[in-house]
């Protein structure tokens, strides 16, 4: 935690610093991002809480990974992106396609198995796709999508953009080959990459000091020459400057980075897991001492911030999330003869 | 407003469960978060968490209950600040996804039956279109290894996005020199030496491809392919479908497949069922100069990802190829390379070569074979197999790989569903001994088959 204090450090300082604004414009600045990075975290929350109460209703089958605790993660490093960077993860999925601005209604409706899901009910929880908000899913293999992102990355230096790959993967998939197979691609060609490993310390039931032998995973990339920095991804600012620092180093043509983001999930790893992996007194200290929601409403709280102003952005998250259960619950099945369209393309 | 908690879904095959235990006594204060009971699944006990916050006003089903139904109503939270009022119990919700499922299987059954089933392989096939063996005019002749070097020559010039990737293709030329000459004329960005970790880089070039760039990934052999088989097939193949049709996939996997010579089993497997065996893929199999060019250049421009089985005995044979610039061989036509009215034997890759050799034979003790060259696995030119049977009346199919569950096991079930009233004889499949490939010269000869096996199988039948 010691280099996420120096992040938050960072931050203040950079806050501090900019003589061509006016210190009230960066307050302004301050508390609009603040808010922004509260709704969008919160939206990830209240969805993530519909979907796991729709599951328990049965209207969502199959696996069900729910990023409830994780939210900073992927709000913070949206903030440090642009329009046209790419993201990809893994199967646990959701809050990065509502961070990319996919709608919490197509996302509900592809969970119910509806033709208004964005997959039209072919893909279902583990694997959704937005051409439009560049999201390339979405991967139910453990893995697979570091490949894929690094391929992402090799499109944007085959075109001599400047757009980077954002790649997401858990503590558990660090571990795989072909995450090193790609590490060592990535910093061979250079390829704009973001290497973001949640460490959320649970690979399935299997803590991360049973399954890595790597003590810290921002340091996986080291002997490719690759920068990695632990952040505290419970601290959706400490991950929004992390994430600025790699996007940088990317746009810059120096390639690929590395984030750890030490974060936590409060729920089991899908809907069927009992979590007897670790107490429930651990959960209960992570949810109450280091949400990062109460975070961000807190020092909206200490920033002088309404609460009507909060209770609004409640309030609009509440009606969005409705809407989805609504929408997903009404949107019709997938027509049958939706069985034998999309394998492939005419050619 | 009070609200019912119902017994909740905590697998995905969860129908009933337990309430093993009540962590939460009626009149008291719940939070979204709380435990408030633990309910034994099929798989495991759970503990449940309450996603309102309120007073728990009623408990509706004992602890110790078992076989409590997903949905039933287990409880009832009064909000914050209401009195614990008793409730009246509404109907619990009817189910809806159960029913719907139901529903469906029988909506998707009968619609199956109207005809709305319209896979590649169960459809009665077409009628062979005439345009297959169009003239091209004039030809020289080339060897396989040229024809694939000029096919993706052609492309990476017709289109910017078109690279090559693989071990050695470019400084080194290419293992089997097929991309000999390449990096000179397009540059070290699209002709790209890759370390050797056919995972990652199979990876990163499919990654490539659902970006909208169009990679040729050669694999040394097939046979490494199979460490990035899981990509090959979990995202190259099936992205598309799982996107609901908006990730395409425009790659080409290519390389030789089989047997080479005196390399043993881990060198010489032919994958051509395992490939031919995915929706979503396509899979060509070229023998000829010509086949190799024209089918190697439409892999390239086709939308969807395409395996392309080599040889690497046939690299270096000589076949006449047409000189024409817009020469194509289109994906998923078969070829008659022997017309003949006693017997057809399908076959692909080496193993053509190897039946027009028995066809020779035949020939000499008055036996007229027809050799059809596959050519596609998938799709699979099933209305020109189908043509032929109903013709000759007999089928002999002839593969490198492994007989159970091979290519030859499709095709003659092709035709059994298909000609079975015009079938003389039961179809019979020449194929490789069931056996890893030997490395002795004469274990290995005898573990493949030869035109004299081709020539038994005819007489078994004719």
């Amino acid at each position: 935690m010691a280099q996420a204090a120096e992040t938050k450090k960072r931050v203040a300082k950079g806050r501090e610093a900019g003589p061509d604004r006016e210190p009230a414009d960066k307050d302004h600045a301050h508390r609009d991002l603040l808010l922004k990075a509260y709704r969008d975290m919160l939206l990830i929350r209240r969805f993530e809480e519909k979907a796991g109460q729709l599951y328990g209703m049965g209207l969502i089958g199959g696996f069900c990974h729910l990023y409830i605790g994780q939210e900073a993660v992927v709000v913070g490093v949206q903030l440090a992106l642009s329009d046209g960077d790419q993201v990809i993860t893994s199967y646990r999925d959701h809050g990065h396609m509502l961070a990319t601005g996919m709608e919490a209604r197509g996302v509900m409706a592809e969970l119910t198995g509806r033709w208004g899901g964005y997959s039209h009910g072919k893909g279902g929880s583990m694997h959704m796709f937005s051409k439009e908000k560049n999201f390339f899913g979405g991967h139910g293999i453990v893995g697979a999508q570091v490949s894929l992102g690094t391929g992402l990355a090799f499109s944007n230096w085959y075109r001599g953009s400047d757009r980077v790959s954002v790649t997401y993967f858990g503590e558990g998939a660090s571990n795989q080959g072909q995450v090193y197979e790609s590490f060592n691609m990535a910093a061979l060609m250079k390829l704009p990459v973001i290497y973001v490993i949640e460490n959320n310390r649970y690979g399935m039931g299997t803590s991360v000091d049973r399954a890595s032998a790597s003590r810290d995973l921002s340091k996986n990339g080291v002997p490719w020459g690759i920068p990695g920095i632990r952040v505290n991804g419970m601290d959706v600012l400490a991950v929004k400057d992390a994430a600025g620092q790699a996007v940088a180093h990317c746009r810059a043509g120096k390639g690929p980075y590395l984030l750890e983001m030490e974060t936590y999930r409060y729920r089991g790893h899908s809907m069927s897991d009992p979590a007897r992996y670790r107490t429930r007194e651990e959960v209960q200290a992570m949810r109450t001492q280091h949400d990062a929601i109460e975070s961000v409403h807190h020092k909206l709280e200490a920033l002088g911030v309404d609460e009507a102003a909060i209770k609004a952005i409640d309030d609009e998250v509440k009606a969005i999330i409705q809407d989805a259960a609504d929408f997903a619950q009404k949107s019709p099945e997938p027509d049958p003869s939706e069985l034998w369209t999309d394998v492939l393309l005419e050619g | 407003m009070s609200t019912q908690i119902l017994m909740p879904a905590l697998s995905p095959t969860m129908t009933e469960g337990k309430i093993a235990r009540w962590l939460k006594k009626v009149g008291e204060e719940v939070r979204a978060g709380d435990v408030i009971a633990e309910i034994e699944t099929d798989k495991a006990t759970m503990e449940v968490e309450a996603v309102d916050e309120g007073k728990l006003a009623q408990i509706l089903v004992d602890e110790g209950t078992e076989g409590v139904a997903v949905n039933t109503p287990i409880a009832v939270l009064a909000a914050n600040g209401e009195d614990a009022a008793p409730v009246k119990t509404a109907p619990p919700p009817a189910g809806p996804k159960v029913a719907a499922q139901a529903e469906d299987a029988h909506a998707i059954a009968d619609r199956a039956a109207a005809g709305t089933r319209k896979s590649a392989l169960e459809a009665a096939p077409a009628p062979a279109p005439a345009d297959v063996e169009k003239a091209w005019g004039p030809t020289r002749p080339i060897t396989v290894r040229e024809a694939l070097r000029d096919a993706m020559a052609v492309e990476l010039r017709r289109d910017d996005a078109v690279f090559l990737m693989g071990e050695e293709v470019a400084q080194y030329q290419g293992a089997y020199k097929i991309s000999q000459g390449l990096l000179d004329e397009f540059g070290p960005k699209r002709i790209i030496d890759t370390p050797i970790t056919e995972h990652g880089f199979t990876g990163i070039a499919v990654g490539a491809a659902l970006n909208g760039l169009r990679p040729i990934v050669e694999f040394m052999t097939f046979n490494f392919a199979m460490q990035a088989i899981d990509q090959i097939i979990n995202s190259a193949a099936k992205t598309l479908y799982m996107s609901g049709g908006q990730m395409g996939c425009p790659i080409v996997f290519r390389g030789p497949n089989g047997a080479a010579s005196r390399v043993a089993a881990q060198h010489s497997q032919c994958y051509a069922s395992w490939y031919a065996h995915v929706p979503g893929l396509k899979v060509v199999a070229p023998w000829s100069s010509a086949d190799a060019k024209g089918l190697l250049r439409s892999a390239i421009r086709d939308p969807n990802p395409v395996i392309v089985l080599e040889n690497e005995i046939l690299y270096g044979q000589t076949f006449e190829c047409p000189t024409d610039e817009a020469f194509l061989v289109p994906i998923g036509r078969a070829k008659v390379e022997r017309a003949g009215t006693h017997v057809t034997i399908v076959a692909f890759s080496i193993m053509v070569g190897v039946a027009l050799k028995a066809a020779d034979l035949l020939a000499g003790q008055g036996i007229e074979a027809e050799v059809i060259n596959l050519r596609s696995l998938r799709p699979l030119d099933t209305a020109t197999i189908i043509e032929s049977v109903k013709k000759t009346n007999r089928l002999v199919t002839v593969e490198e790989g492994w007989p159970f569950a091979g290519i030859g096991a499709e095709i003659a079930m092709q035709a059994i569903e298909h000609a079975f009233d015009w079938l003389d004889a039961p179809p019979v499949r020449v194929a490789g001994l069931d056996v890893p490939l030997p490395y002795a010269a004469n274990l290995e000869k005898l573990a493949l088959p030869q035109p004299g096996w081709i020539v038994d199988a005819v007489k078994k039948i004719v």
